[in-house]
């Protein structure tokens, strides 16, 4: 009953698994829409009429948005075209979420999967390592860093994937306990396989669902986690900003000028809309159970 | 299965020690201290202080005496608020903290499970695409913008709710702030309730089930449950301890007395012993929680009882 | 003659209160900041702290609603032919909120607690001008060697150490303040808690919910009890200033701490008439570190970049809650000539070509621009602000500019080494009422004088009016002493602070005064 997926079947399963996406029509839709969105943020900025720093002295500070002026978005309490603004922060999220969840998948789906497969005093040592990282003052860690390498967009990839890979460990660890109980597993084992190339070719596919959808929550998580380092002044350094940092400015005074909250976060939810339904479209079509 | 326990228990001391260890010199090589302020005391002043605290002493004396101290279940004085210990800070801080997280959390698996659920069976549905939609929206909106819409609706327009305070845990005084705290928290936990339900419905032996015409309630709650469960405890051990420690955003916005603002305001402040305290609690809580995760998996799935 | 405009005050503002009913419950809930750290008034730190302790103590003087000195636990007193001896006749009618008589040697064991190191007392330089004082605080010298004294019940004895026409004003500092002798021994460090402290003002602890509340009722044993009108005053934590601001709009606060200056749009064209603005005895400015490059000896440069900043734009635009524009370093005080530059009168364009003048003489110009790096800790305030001098900088002189934010004990460590810092983001709040407490920051030995200015006739100036008897010649010396260092630029003033509040119309009784200090004794809440 139960197959038995060799390196050459991975091979087509990940061919099978394209051919079923491309027919899931929200996935398909969020794809063309997240490819626009990264085009837009990409190359917009050298469109924009204004930079994202220029402080009009002379110009209306918190102006509304107005299609037919120069300031489609509006602009902030600080005179600053939105626009730009929005597109500048949007590299930066973008970027953030994209590096710092690939780091914190790497280090979750190797350290779990190695847990889970050996189990016993390996398992038990790993996951107290987890633990005791669990429980360290995420602030104080991040603070640190801060303080002793400076402000820097590559030490906030290294922090924030350093905590989110934690989350990743332990969900992969729960999965591989029960996999590695199951009926191809042993079979493997039985074949005389190494335990490398199990926890590759077996563990690991049969991870992938699971890894996936829980990757679509890690990127929103990330872009989030930096808007509070943001918040907390460890983020992003101004007049550089991020959607998260945007979207913050823009809820603090979201009764006098609604469109500096409105613009970020239309952006930073329709990217996540967009994930989400790419990590669903994904987890189907990874699916080997599902025929 | 008690010999497990027992050597779970065991090993989580030195996994303690670590703990300590670790955040008690790394927050020690954090420029600044305590006693920096914008107003400068006079050097006399500040010596008198860092006497009266042990600062003036070495760093493994000083390390050396807060072990000692911990053995005893003293956590020390607050360096911040003069006349309180950790012990306490933590004794009033943590029941407000755990009512409040208790609640979102509790509100979290129920909603979020159920929904979850939901969606697994209506795969690709209109209802599913409705519940993701949501839980979407759950999770893009960030605490600092969702809790301060609430209070602007149902504090200051409607005046149903109260803006904030904490007076005594009344119940009008615990609803925003619950939800607040639970929105996210459905989210995640419907997202991943739904992606297992869904991984387990397509197994064989749920296949066999249905095929041997159980009816479709028997086979969710009989068979699929526990076994789609398994991801959702994973996140929901430590979770859990980092709901009801108290959240920084939430216990701010609402003016709520738990200890979620020490995480942040006493590393800032350089309140040595309150940041040690409610790291400890806080690892003692993960841990503990962990420890009960494992055992949960146990019964809910035979094959991954720990040997 | 004070005795009797007390009485016309007071008489005046009984009938205003009369012409409008009072609320038939007398409670107030007032926003306050973070959570008090010790309701000791020898330990109090922030001002949180002691807008609580103003309630629950009294000092030998106290302060009328609009700020002015009125006479607290001292009836009156006496100042010696020579300046240096003060004779202070206490209440006799004055009580310990236990009953217990409060007499002088409660006085004597109180200042010297306060000033005795073990105590580790964040303000006793407050005492500083009392003789053997400076001593004490610095363990040379046993407290009881502080030249305080009661030869009877009540009466007091103050020597000072040289003329210090502020003095009366510091008795009303939290540091100067009685605490109750018999309950410090009985409960030791638990003598500060709600249920334990003894006091001596209008109100007595009754609750202190931590990181929520302090709950204060009224003191009946308090000497001028039959004037109080509150019954109690609630003293919410409110370390979000939003969310105080949403609690105000729901009605569950009355009188707020501040105003987060991100709504005062929405405030102004909604509810003008409840906001509060009035000055405060505060400066904010931008501090050069003058002991690296690029403003080491660069003072061409540095009044350049004064000159390039538009403090209207600051103060109108950025903030908008009625802060003044600061051209000098000393905030407007009675009696004190204010050092105001003359530069601060001139049109825009007349005052960008002087600081382009300065700046390309320093030897900089838009193919050598110099520059400068702005720290500033972490405030959505600070923030905008930095980044608006930096645009101006930038777009008006061409220098390049760079923000760096800090967490805050970082940023104050690298600004007290001075080392790395260039400019910096500062403020300076005064302790009492008198130009010295600005002027002695930039003096060279002054802890917190973290642009390392020096310059010796700056110094002597300050030394010279320490010891000056003669009111004006001493105010004389501080402001020839401004006037030198505002040539030097040492720092760039940017305006002066405001105090501004939101209070329902309804709470009555007091006013915005520059120390932003207020006393519930005198408020009441009106029928509503």
């Amino acid at each position: 009953m139960s197959r038995l997926p060799q390196p050459e079947q991975g091979r087509s399963l990940w061919q099978d698994a394209w051919r079923r996406l491309r027919r899931n029509r929200a996935a398909l839709v969020a794809m063309i829409v997240l490819g626009a969105l990264v085009a837009l943020v990409i190359v917009g900025p050298w469109f924009a009429p204004w930079s994202y720093d220029y402080i009009d002295f002379d110009g209306d500070w918190g102006a509304a948005p107005s299609l037919s002026g120069s300031h489609w978005f509006g602009t902030d309490s600080l005179g600053r075209d939105l626009f730009a603004r929005t597109l500048q922060g949007g590299r930066i999220s973008l970027l953030v979420g994209f590096v710092a969840t690939l780091v914190s998948l790497l280090i979750g789906v190797t350290w779990g999967a190695v847990a889970g497969y050996y189990g016993g005093r390996i398992d038990n040592v790993m996951m107290r390592i987890v633990d005791i990282l669990y429980a360290m003052p995420f602030m104080f860690f991040v603070i640190l860093l801060m303080v002793l390498f400076g402000h820097h967009l590559v030490l906030i990839f290294v922090a924030i994937g350093a905590v989110n890979w934690l989350d990743m460990a332990r969900i992969v660890r729960g999965q591989t306990l029960s996999l590695r109980q199951k009926e191809f597993v042993a079979a493997a084992v039985t074949s005389g396989l190494g335990s490398g190339a199990i926890i590759r070719h077996h563990i690991v596919p049969n991870l992938l669902g699971v890894v996936v959808v829980y990757a679509t929550l890690t990127i929103p998580q990330v872009i989030l986690v930096e808007s509070f380092l943001s918040f907390l002044g460890l983020g992003v350094q101004e007049p550089a900003t991020s959607w998260g940092m945007l979207v913050n400015d823009g809820a603090r005074e979201m009764e006098a000028t609604p469109w500096a909250l409105i613009f970020p976060a239309a952006f930073l939810a329709t990217t996540l809309f967009c994930f989400n339904f790419i990590g669903d479209g994904l987890r189907d079509a990874l699916d080997p159970k599902d025929r | 299965m008690l010999r497990y326990a027992f050597i779970r228990l065991l090993s989580a001391i030195p996994a303690l020690l670590i703990l300590i260890t670790l955040t008690f010199f790394m927050m020690r090589a954090a420029p600044g201290g305590p006693f920096d302020r914008e107003r400068d005391v006079s050097p006399e002043v500040r010596a008198k202080l860092e006497q009266a605290y042990h600062l003036d002493e070495s760093l493994w004396k000083q390390y050396g005496r807060y072990l000692t101290a911990l053995s005893q279940g003293d956590l020390g004085p607050s360096f911040k608020y003069g006349d309180r210990s950790v012990n306490e800070l933590i004794a009033v801080g943590f029941p407000v903290s755990l009512k409040i997280g208790g609640l979102a959390m509790l509100l979290a698996l129920l909603l979020g499970g159920a929904l979850g659920i939901v969606a697994a069976l209506k795969q690709n549905g209109v209802i599913d695409y409705g519940v993701m939609t949501l839980a979407m929206v759950g999770i893009s909106i960030p605490n600092y913008v969702f809790a301060p819409l609430a209070i602007l609706l149902f504090a200051v327009t409607l005046g149903w709710l109260p803006a904030g305070g904490w007076n005594d845990g009344a119940l009008s005084n615990l609803v925003l702030p619950v939800l607040a705290l639970a929105a996210p928290q459905v989210a995640y936990i419907a997202r991943l309730m739904r992606g297992s339900m869904i991984e387990v419905l397509h197994a064989p032996y749920i296949r066999t089930a249905r095929a041997k015409g159980l009816s479709e309630r028997v086979v969710i709650l009989r068979h699929a449950l526990r076994p789609a469960l398994l991801p959702v405890l994973s996140y929901l051990g430590p979770a859990s301890a980092g709901i009801i420690t108290g959240s920084v955003v939430i216990e701010q916005i609402f003016g709520i007395p738990g200890i979620g603002r020490y995480f942040v305001t006493a590393a800032l402040n350089r309140d040595y012993t309150v940041v040690m305290g409610v790291v400890i609690f806080y690892g003692v809580l993960v841990i503990l929680f962990n420890f009960l995760v494992d055992l949960l998996y146990g019964v809910l799935d035979p094959r991954a009882r720990p040997q | 003659m004070r005795s009797l405009f007390l009485a016309l005050t007071l008489l005046l503002s009984c009938t205003t209160a009369w012409s409008q009913t009072l609320a038939r419950e007398q409670v107030l809930h007032k926003g306050n900041g973070p959570e008090p750290e010790a309701l000791d008034p020898h330990r109090a730190e922030g001002v949180n702290t002691s807008n609580i302790l103003r309630d629950l103590f009294e000092g030998l003087t106290s302060e009328a609603p609009d700020g002015h000195l009125i006479p607290g636990v001292a009836q009156s007193w006496e100042l010696s032919e020579d300046g240096k001896t003060y004779t202070f006749h206490l209440r006799e009618n004055a009580r310990w909120s236990n009953g217990d008589a409060l007499t002088a040697s409660d006085f004597v064991y109180s200042l010297q607690r306060s000033a005795d190191p073990a105590t580790a007392s964040n303000y006793s330089s407050i005492l500083e001008p009392i003789e053997n004082a400076a001593e004490v605080t610095t363990g040379k010298l046993p407290p009881s060697r502080l030249a305080v004294f009661a030869p009877d019940a009540h009466t007091l004895v103050i020597r000072l150490r040289a003329v210090t026409p502020y003095f009366l004003g510091l008795l009303n500092h939290a540091s100067t303040y009685p605490v109750h002798r018999p309950s410090i021994e009985k409960y030791g460090a638990r003598a500060f808690r709600a249920e334990n402290i003894v006091g001596n003002g209008a109100y007595k602890a009754t609750e202190w919910v931590v990181q929520s509340h302090v709950l204060l009722s009224r003191n009946r044993q308090y000497w001028d009890d039959a004037h109080t009108t509150i019954e109690r005053v609630y003293y919410h934590a409110t370390e979000d200033l939003s969310s105080e601001f949403k609690r105000y709009r729901a009605g569950e606060i009355d009188w707020t701490e501040s105003v987060p200056v991100t709504q005062v749009r929405w405030i102004r064209k909604n509810i003008p008439q409840e906001f509060r603005v009035s000055p405060y005895l505060g400066v904010y400015y931008y501090g050069l570190n003058l002991t690296q490059p690029p403003f080491k000896n660069n003072p061409k440069l540095r009044r350049a970049l004064s000159l390039a900043i538009d403090r209207e734009v600051i103060v109108k635009k950025v903030i908008g809650t009625g802060e003044l524009p600061a051209y000098s370093w000393v905030p407007p005080i009675p009696g004190y000539k204010q050092q105001t530059a003359e530069w601060g009168a001139w049109p825009r364009e007349k005052r960008l070509a002087e600081a382009r003048r300065l700046y390309a003489e320093a030897g900089y110009s838009a193919a050598n621009p110099v520059e400068v790096e702005i720290r500033y800790n972490t405030s959505e305030d600070h923030k905008k602000i930095a980044l608006v001098i930096a645009a101006m900088w930038k777009q008006y002189l061409g220098v390049k500019t760079r923000l760096v934010n800090q967490e805050f004990k970082v940023f104050l460590r690298d600004r007290t080494q001075k080392k790395i810092t260039q400019a910096f983001r500062s403020g300076w709040i005064g302790d009492f009422n008198d130009p010295y407490t600005f002027s002695e920051l930039l003096y060279s030995k002054n802890g917190r004088n973290d642009m390392g200015y020096v310059n010796v006739n700056y110094d002597s100036l300050l030394e010279q009016a320490a010891t000056e008897i003669d009111a004006t010649r001493r105010m004389q010396y501080l402001e020839q002493a401004e006037h030198l260092m505002l040539e030097d630029q040492p720092m760039i003033p940017l305006y002066f602070y405001v105090n501004k509040r939101l209070a329902k119309p309804y709470v009555v009784g007091w006013q915005g005064n520059i120390m932003d200090h207020h006393y519930t004794k005198n408020m009441k809440v009106l029928a509503h």
